[in-house]
């Protein structure tokens, strides 16, 4: 059978993507978080995200068959190019903010990659269920997190409740199903995202419940990250992530 | 946690290499509470697929000798060889004992 190219290479960079541009965001933690513990477990998460990312662009260069590797996908590709949710490249925040959209973030990627474990593309759904595990990890503990802060301290609360309104607006997109993988989806190589929608707001509300937070009532969703239409923020982010590769391609260590 | 005690309990990490194996001492955490202890004992010392099984203990729990306690306690033994059973011949083919 032969894959369909141009839809499932695009499609394999929104999964990836995500992780990418996650992952580098959650690492900028490294050295800052609150404590020591709490520093190895977010640069932990960082990284496997980020090896979710390279397993993922790695299937996608193969797939597109044009000599790209993960590494030219991550460190060559300018944002316009990139197709994670806008979601995963806003500015790092608070501890709140990390917390809040890894518990988000992390929700909709058990589903996701979960969904993708039956992919009929054998690749994609190894990858999937090796990530499913480390995705389990990473609701869990960001899920534990959000509970102490939304029932911790005034400020805690305060603070989560600021990082759910703030985020929220931006879920919408997750669940959004690109038009252009409509044929993926028939041929079973993707997962429908839209149908991820009602499992991920039920337990989204029962950890917010125990946390005694509030998802804020109907809000216009953001969206334009899956078709490379992004924030201000990733630009920034990408120069960072990418400037050490640009200045000196090729290199090796 | 209150506004004057700003860090979070110790907690003792106890690690298990391999089914069937003791849990082995890995050294300690800092969490809000047993739940916590757990994840960051997995993420400080069992990262990297150390461990099938974790415990943690609250450091209060555990009741230690002290550095006094140390004739008392352990010197009654160095003079008393028929305590150990050194005289004994060990059957061939015993490697581990």
């Amino acid at each position: 059978m032969t894959l369909p190219h141009p839809a499932l290479f695009t499609a394999l960079l929104r999964i990836a993507d995500d992780r990418l541009v996650l992952g580098h965001r959650t690492s900028e933690w490294c050295g800052h978080a609150p404590i020591l513990e709490e520093d190895i477990a977010l640069a932990n998460i960082a990284l496997d995200l980020i090896g979710q990312a390279n397993l993922v662009l790695q299937h996608a260069g193969a797939v597109e068959g044009a000599g790209r590797n993960e590494d030219t996908l991550a460190f060559f590709r300018d944002a316009v190019e990139f197709r994670n949710a806008l979601l995963c490249e806003l500015p790092r925040g608070d501890f709140g903010v990390t917390i809040v959209r890894h518990f988000l973030h992390g929700l909709y990627s058990v589903l996701q990659w979960d969904a993708l474990t039956r992919s009929t593309d054998q690749t994609l759904a190894g990858i999937a269920a090796k990530a499913l595990k480390e995705s389990r990890y990473h609701v869990r503990h960001a899920g534990e997190w959000v509970i102490r802060l939304g029932d911790g301290t005034e400020e805690s609360h305060r603070r989560a409740q600021e990082a759910v309104d703030a985020l929220w607006p931006y879920t919408g997109e997750l669940f959004m199903q690109p038009a252009d993988e409509a044929d993926l989806m028939a041929a079973g190589f993707t997962a429908d995202v839209s149908q991820l929608e009602a499992p991920w707001r039920a337990q989204v509300d029962d950890v917010l419940r125990r946390a005694t937070l509030m998802a804020p009532a109907d809000v216009w969703m953001q969206r334009g990250g899956r078709d490379g239409r992004h924030t201000e923020h990733l630009g920034h982010l990408l120069a960072e992530m990418q400037i050490v590769a640009r200045s000196h391609p090729g290199a090796q260590w | 946690m209150s506004t004057t005690e700003r860090s979070w309990p110790l907690w003792e990490v106890f690690t298990q290499g391999k089914d069937g194996e003791p849990h082995q001492h890995a050294g300690s955490v800092h969490a809000t509470d047993a739940e916590h202890a757990l994840q960051n004992a997995r993420d400080v010392y069992a990262r990297r697929n150390e461990a099938v099984n974790l415990w943690v203990v609250p450091s209060a729990a555990i009741t230690a000798s002290t550095p006094e306690d140390m004739g008392p306690f352990f010197d009654p033994a160095n003079d008393k060889a028929y305590r150990h059973p050194q005289f004994y011949k060990v059957p061939k083919g015993v490697k581990v004992f």
